[in-house]
C-alpha cells in the first residue's frame, strides 16, 4: 500500500541510533553478567553501569550518586511523587497543572485518593503555566511542585528555571517531567534548581524500556518496590544493562550534536509551521517561540484528527492527534481543553513531531498529501459551512 | 486497527456531499465524543431514492455514515427505520470495541430523518 515512510512522530518515540545500538550489544551478546555478582564477568558490567551513570551525569551537569536507573518516563515519574509523598510523616498538598502526561496526572490523582491534596493548575492559551499561579498556589502543607518541562503535544516549554527557583526559597520539592525535553533543549542541572528529573531512553534516540531518575543529594524518596539492593534500593531489581548502556550513549551522543540539530529541526519545523498555516482555517497549537524545536501542532477546523492521521497513514505519514498513549480514545485532548481550544479544534488537532532523520523530502511529501485530503475531509464535514 | 472494507469506505466514501433538493435532512451527536453527523434523504413512494451524508467525525464514523447510505439506498422508510448500529457495523466486517460507538451516529441520524420526515408528511 504504501512505498515509503514519513515518520513524523517523534514525540510518541524515535528511532535508535546505529552508534547507540553498537554500544548495547555486547550486553546483550557475551557481556551478560550479573553486576551484582562478585566474579569478574559481574565487576566489568558494574563498570559499565557504572560509567553509563558518570556520562548520564555529566551530560545533565549533575553528580554519578544522583543519577537513578528505571524502567522509563512512567515509572521515573511513579518514584518521583509517589517516593517524596511515601518519604514523609504526614499527608500533604502537592502542586501540579493541568496539561501533565498521564503518568503524572494519573499518579496526582492516585495520591488525591489516599488523601493528599492535589492544585492542578491552569495554563495560559499557549499552554504556559504562570510563576504567579504557582506562587498563589502555595500552601503551609505544600511539599511538592511537579510541571513538566515541556509538553508533550503543543511543545510548550515551561518556565521551569523560576519555579525551581521558587520551589526551593519556599522549601518544596520540585519535580520536573522532562521526557520531552532532554536531548531536546539545552538542560544544567547545576543552574536549574530542580530536585527531580525524568527522562526516557527512547525520545531522544536510545533503546525504549529504560529510563532515569535524578534526585538530587539529600532529596527524600522512599522506593515503592522492596528486592534487592540495586539503584541504592530506590529501584531495585536486576538493571537493564543493554538499556542502560544504551540510554548513555543516545544521551552522549544528543548533547554533543544538540546545537546541530536543533538548527536542522528550527529550519524544518518553520517551513512546516509556514505551510500548515497557509492552508484555510488551521490554527497554530502552543507557543510561537517558546517549544520544542521539533514539536508543531496545528488544528484544522471542521475536520476530526483521526480521521486526518488515518488517511496520512494510507500514504504513508505516521503522525498523531494527542499523545501516542491515548490514541483511539474518543475524547479531545486535555492540553488542549486545557489551552481553552473548544471542541471542535481540540478533536481536528495534528502534532508532528520531526527528528534528526527528517529532512526536506519528508516535507515535500507531507505537502503533497495533505491538503487534498484536508479538502477531502472537509468537503465531507457536517460542520464545514463551504460549498460542495 | 481497521479492516480493509473500513478503510475503503473511509477513503472513497459513497455518497458523501451535500444534496441540494433533499426532502428531509437528519442529525445525530454523539454523546461520547461529540462528534456530528447530517443525513440527506430523497424519498419516492414511501422509498429512499437517494441519500447523501456529511460527517465530522472518526475515520469508522465516516465509514458507518458511507455504508449506511449504500444499505438504505432503495429501501423503504420502515425497512430502513430497522437498521441498527450493529448492523452498520457487521456490514462493514466489524470495528474496533473502541470505535463501535462510531457506528451509532450513522443509525441515529437517519432515525432522526425518518422521524422527521413522518412529522412533516
Ligand atoms: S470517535 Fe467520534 S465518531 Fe468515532
Amino acid at each position: 500500500m504504501q512505498e515509503r515512510l514519513v515518520y513524523l512522530d517523534h514525540g510518541a518515540t524515535s528511532p535508535l541510533r546505529e552508534e547507540v545500538l553498537e554500544a548495547m550489544l555486547p550486553f546483550l551478546k557475551e557481556r551478560y553478567g550479573n553486576p551484582s555478582s562478585l566474579h569478574s564477568p559481574g565487576r566489568v558490567i558494574r563498570q559499565a553501569v557504572e560509567e553509563a551513570r558518570e556520562k548520564t551525569a555529566l551530560a545533565l551537569g549533575a553528580e554519578p550518586d544522583e543519577i537513578f536507573f528505571t524502567s522509563g518516563g512512567t515509572e521515573s515519574n511513579n518514584i518521583a511523587i509517589r517516593g517524596a509523598a511515601r518519604a514523609r510523616r504526614s499527608k500533604g498538598h502537592l502542586i501540579t497543572t493541568s496539561i501533565e502526561h498521564h503518568a503524572v496526572l494519573d499518579v496526582c490523582k492516585g495520591l488525591a485518593e489516599d488523601g493528599f491534596s492535589v492544585t492542578y493548575l491552569p495554563v495560559d492559551r499557549y499552554g504556559l503555566v504562570s510563576l504567579e499561579m504557582v506562587e498563589k498556589a502555595l500552601r503551609p502543607d505544600t511539599f511538592m511542585i511537579s510541571i513538566m518541562m515541556a509538553n508533550n503535544e503543543v511543545g510548550t516549554i515551561e518556565p521551569v528555571a523560576e519555579i525551581g527557583a521558587l520551589a526551593r526559597e519556599r522549601g518544596v520539592l520540585f519535580h520536573t517531567d522532562a521526557v520531552q525535553a532532554v536531548g531536546q533543549i539545552p538542560l544544567d542541572l547545576r543552574e536549574l534548581k530542580i530536585d527531580l528529573l525524568t527522562l526516557s531512553a527512547h525520545k531522544f534516540n536510545g533503546p525504549k524500556g529504560v529510563g532515569a531518575l535524578y534526585v538530587r543529594r539529600g532529596t527524600p524518596v522512599a522506593p515503592l518496590y522492596d528486592g534487592g539492593g540495586q539503584e541504592k534500593a530506590l529501584r531495585p531489581g536486576t538493571e537493564n544493562v543493554p538499556g542502560i548502556v544504551g540510554l548513555a550513549r543516545a544521551l552522549e551522543l544528543a548533547v554533543e550534536e544538540l546545537p546541530e540539530k536543533t538548527r536542522h529541526l528550527l529550519a524544518l519545523r518553520r517551513r512546516l509551521i509556514e505551510g500548515l498555516l497557509a492552508m484555510d482555517d488551521t490554527v497554530l497549537n502552543g507557543h510561537p517561540t517558546a517549544r520544542l524545536p521539533g514539536n508543531v501542532n496545528v488544528s484544522f477546523n471542521y475536520i476530526e484528527g483521526e480521521a486526518l492521521l488515518l488517511g496520512l497513514d494510507l500514504e504513508g505519514i505516521a503522525a498523531s492527534s494527542g499523545s501516542a498513549c491515548t490514541a483511539g480514545s474518543p475524547e479531545p485532548s486535555h492540553v488542549l481543553l486545557a489551552m481553552g481550544l473548544g471542541h471542535q479544534l481540540a478533536r481536528g488537532s495534528l502534532r508532528l513531531t520531526l527528528g534528526r532523520e527528517n529532512s526536506d523530502a519528508c516535507l515535500d511529501h507531507l505537502f503533497s498529501v495533505l491538503p487534498p485530503l484536508v479538502e477531502r475531509l472537509r468537503k465531507m464535514s457536517a460542520l464545514y459551512p463551504g460549498q460542495s | 486497527m481497521y479492516n480493509e472494507k473500513v478503510i475503503d469506505h473511509f477513503t472513497n466514501p459513497r455518497n458523501a456531499g451535500k444534496m441540494a433538493e433533499a426532502d428531509i435532512i437528519g442529525e445525530a451527536g454523539s454523546f461520547k465524543c461529540g462528534d456530528t453527523m447530517k443525513i440527506y434523504l430523497k424519498i419516492e413512494q414511501g422509498r429512499i431514492s437517494d441519500v447523501k451524508f456529511q460527517t465530522f467525525g472518526c475515520g469508522a464514523a465516516i465509514a458507518s455514515s458511507s455504508m449506511l447510505t449504500e444499505m438504505v439506498k432503495g429501501k423503504t422508510l420502515e425497512e430502513a427505520q430497522r437498521i441498527t448500529n450493529e448492523d452498520v457495523a457487521l456490514e462493514l466486517g466489524g470495528l474496533p470495541p473502541l470505535k463501535l460507538h462510531c457506528s451509532n451516529l450513522a443509525a441515529d441520524a437517519l432515525r432522526d430523518a425518518i422521524r422527521r420526515y413522518r412529522e412533516k408528511v
